[in-house]
């Protein structure tokens, strides 16, 4: 067997080293078979790939309409227009969290999988949305995202917690009525009756604004509170087909239940309750002579979720979905990693006392660093090219805010801008970006050829 | 593992339990992230099988308490649009000579690299190297300026020509890496049958490197589907693709989700049932191209 096919001891995710000295041809093969093998590829490459780079470099240095040399002009209108200047910094966002962020969620997974039964199940799941589109990634997480929490699954989690912390609001709509009773705003969406209650003689508290049919539930006729202790009834003061006396409880006025009452003196509240199924309540006898408060949260709009596609929530809700997508791949790299370190010494480790979490931080992260490093420089590269994903989810109100590099050469140039100049101009300064990694992987393989 | 058992063993009671609980706590955390994995697709795919005016008014979780919502009319109205059925086919043949150039040109460029002498050669497989990381994002203004000169700008070739110019340096790199490793033995004993250097490509170099074009085949064949940006600039009505298609209602996100939900679907089928038969050549792809 000839040197060349020593086996390379390739750590995974590194480079497949190319191996050996260089072949002599098996056949003596004249240049022109040579020629004839090699030209498909490097016509193709030299027209689609090297000229096109050649091209940019040329044409960003021109005007829109490629009529006038304007020079580093482009260049500067990238790093001056606001437009594009969110763009730059949505991609160093980008650049800076996205692949970290799935790196370390992958290394989680690798590690956290090696042991179990099921891991393999369990990195397919992971793994499965590399193999689909960014727009179908897109089209799916358009609807993760969704505002509305009887759409979006996002918000209809956000609010089912929400709302199991904070009750929610049950009449959102309802006022005092303007002319009859005692309730009048008191800050904070809040209603505080002008007078004070007494004992013996029920508090009203009628409010308007929302139509009897409306009414949640199936509400039951207000009823006037009696008794002797500090009473009164919430109800809303209008029925269908009017009738009856602003300001009383008349036959057929529904109730309003479960708002809250609070008995306020001197600016404290000293007792609350709750109106029943009829409107009524009843308050402690220290509640005599206060001043009876609705509260806001009574009328609180509905709790709508988290504006995940806003100006603000945008980029980190997009990156989530990249995540999404790549964290399996980070996964699979750095599993088979792991494979390759050397179980001794993370059992020499834990002999001599090192817990979990030592032989994690103090032997396993340092054994991994290389494919770390390749995970990492792989996904900035790809991250830098990250279109699709911003396309598709960002809502066009949002599109602005959501702007990569890539996306805006593309607005630039294609997308109704038509300005070749500023596109190529994005073009090349994404070119610049992944030179160091060109850089390096030249001088990997020029290395592992001297060897 | 011995070694790992009679480590074990030797821990105090205390640390196994809570050891044992933290394995309990790992599980849990595991099984929480595969659902919240899950989860997403899930709900497209829920909300492909129900009725436009179900999906306004209500989630997709609906279908738990009201199965009676599952419907497969929104595939049936999308199998009978005509935009959306040529632009799968569209698809297919921006797809398949896409692949089959890469592995076909890649290859033949792989084994001169390998195999050949002639002069320069390692220097030009330095420049295929170097061009591994270009990102397509800077051909695109030249590559139209140029297809619309030659008059192929919006036609299935230039989209096809594009894939082919950027998945070549990958498909020589992996190739030819692959080839280097054939048995230098192997290759003399068939020249001594008398085979020319075409048949010894043919019918030794290429049967032997089945797994590493299988391989290249699957990891291009998904690239150029699932691609958009391409696609957007360089397809026209006619020529587009399904992703192109599909983008085109996403503005009108709501009212269109009857479209958008099983067109994704329909858009993501193949690639999954590709990936879920050649998971090992899927994964080997994806570590040889980690740089790309």
């Amino acid at each position: 067997m000839s040197s060349a096919v020593a086996k390379s001891p390739e750590g995974a995710g590194a480079l497949p080293t190319p191996s050996g000295a260089p072949r002599k041809s098996v056949t003596g093969t004249r240049w022109r078979v040579a020629v004839l093998f090699l030209l498909p590829a490097l016509v193709l490459l030299g027209a689609l790939v090297v000229y096109p780079i050649g091209y940019s470099i040329w044409r960003s240095l021109y005007d829109a309409d490629g009529s006038g040399f304007v020079g580093l002009d482009n260049y500067v209108d990238i790093f001056t227009t606001d437009s594009t200047l969110t763009a730059v910094r949505n991609t160093a966002i980008w650049v800076a969290v996205a692949p970290a962020v799935a790196t370390a969620l992958g290394l989680i997974f690798a590690v956290l999988t090696e042991r179990i039964r099921w891991g393999t199940a369990f990195k397919l799941v992971v793994f499965m949305p590399m193999a689909i589109s960014m727009l179908a990634a897109g089209i799916i997480f358009r609807l993760v995202y969704e505002q509305d929490p009887s759409q979006g699954a996002a918000n209809a989690v956000a609010k089912s917690i929400h709302d199991t912390f904070v009750s929610s609001s049950v009449y959102p709509k309802a006022r005092p009525n303007a002319t009859a009773g005692d309730l009048k705003p008191s800050g904070g969406g809040s209603f505080t009756t002008t007078g004070t209650v007494k004992a013996g003689t029920p508090a009203l508290l009628p409010l308007v604004g929302i139509a009897p049919n409306k009414l949640p539930g199936n509400p039951e006729n207000a009823k006037a509170a009696s008794g002797s202790g500090v009473t009164g009834t919430v109800w809303l003061d209008f029925k269908l087909g009017g009738g009856g006396t602003k300001g009383q409880v008349d036959a057929g006025e529904k109730a309003l239940k479960d708002v809250k009452v609070e008995a306020v003196k001197d600016g404290k509240v000293v007792a609350s309750a709750k109106s029943g199924a009829d409107g009524t309540f009843s308050l402690p006898q220290e509640a005599d002579g206060a001043r009876l408060r609705l509260p806001g949260s009574n009328f609180a709009a509905p709790y709508n979720g988290i504006d995940w596609l806003g100006p603000t929530l945008v980029t980190p809700a997009i990156i989530g979905s990249y995540v999404w997508m790549w964290a399996g791949f980070a996964m699979v790299l750095i599993a088979a990693g792991l494979a390759g370190v050397d179980r001794n010494l993370l059992e020499a480790a834990r002999v001599d006392g090192a817990n979990e979490w030592q032989v994690f931080r103090r032997v396993t992260v340092p054994l991994l660093a290389p494919v770390l490093v390749v995970v990492l420089v792989t996904l900035m590269i790809n991250v830098m090219k990250v279109f699709d994903l911003v396309y598709i989810i960002a809502p066009q109100p949002s599109q602005d805010d959501a702007n990569v590099l890539a996306l805006q050469l593309f607005l630039s140039s294609f997308g109704g801008g038509g300005n070749y100049g500023v596109g190529s101009a994005i073009g090349v300064i994404l070119l610049l970006l992944v030179l160091p990694v060109m850089y390096v992987n030249i001088r990997r393989l020029r290395k592992e050829r001297q060897r | 593992m011995t070694v790992d058992t009679t480590v074990r063993a030797k821990r105090s009671l205390a640390a196994r339990v809570a050891g044992g609980a933290a394995g309990g706590v790992m599980r849990v955390f595991l099984i929480l992230v595969a659902v919240f994995w899950l989860v997403p697709t899930f709900g497209l795919l829920v909300s492909s099988f129900r009725e436009p005016t179900d999906i306004a008014s209500s989630g997709w979780w609906k279908v738990f308490t009201a199965p009676g919502q599952l419907t497969a009319r929104s595939y049936q109205t999308l199998l009978e649009n005509d935009a959306i059925t040529s632009s799968l086919f569209n698809t297919i043949w921006i797809t398949v000579p896409a692949t089959l150039l890469v592995v076909l040109i890649g290859a033949m460029g792989g084994y001169a690299f390998a195999w050949m002498d002639f002069k320069g050669r390692d220097w030009w497989f330095l420049v295929v190297v170097a061009l591994l990381v270009v990102p397509v994002q800077v051909a695109l203004i030249p590559l139209s300026d140029l297809f619309g000169k030659i008059g192929i700008f919006g036609d299935i070739i230039g989209v096809v020509l594009f894939h082919v110019g950027f998945g070549l340096p990958f498909a020589i790199f992996l190739l030819r890496n692959f080839f280097a490793e054939i048995p230098r033995e192997l290759l003399e004993a068939a020249r001594l049958d008398g085979a020319g250097e075409v048949r010894l490509f043919a019918t030794v170099v290429l049967p032997l490197a089945a797994p590493a074009l299988a391989s290249l085949g699957i990891f291009q064949f998904l690239w150029v589907w699932n691609d958009m940006l391409v696609a957007l600039v360089f397809s026209n009505s006619q020529s587009q693709p399904l992703t192109v298609a599909l983008q085109q209602q996403v503005r009108q996100f709501g009212s269109n989700i009857d479209v958008l939900a099983p067109g994704a679907f329909i858009s993501m089928v193949i690639p999954l049932a590709v990936f879920f038969a050649f998971q090992r050549q899927f994964v080997s792809g994806v570590m040889a191209g980690a740089v790309k």
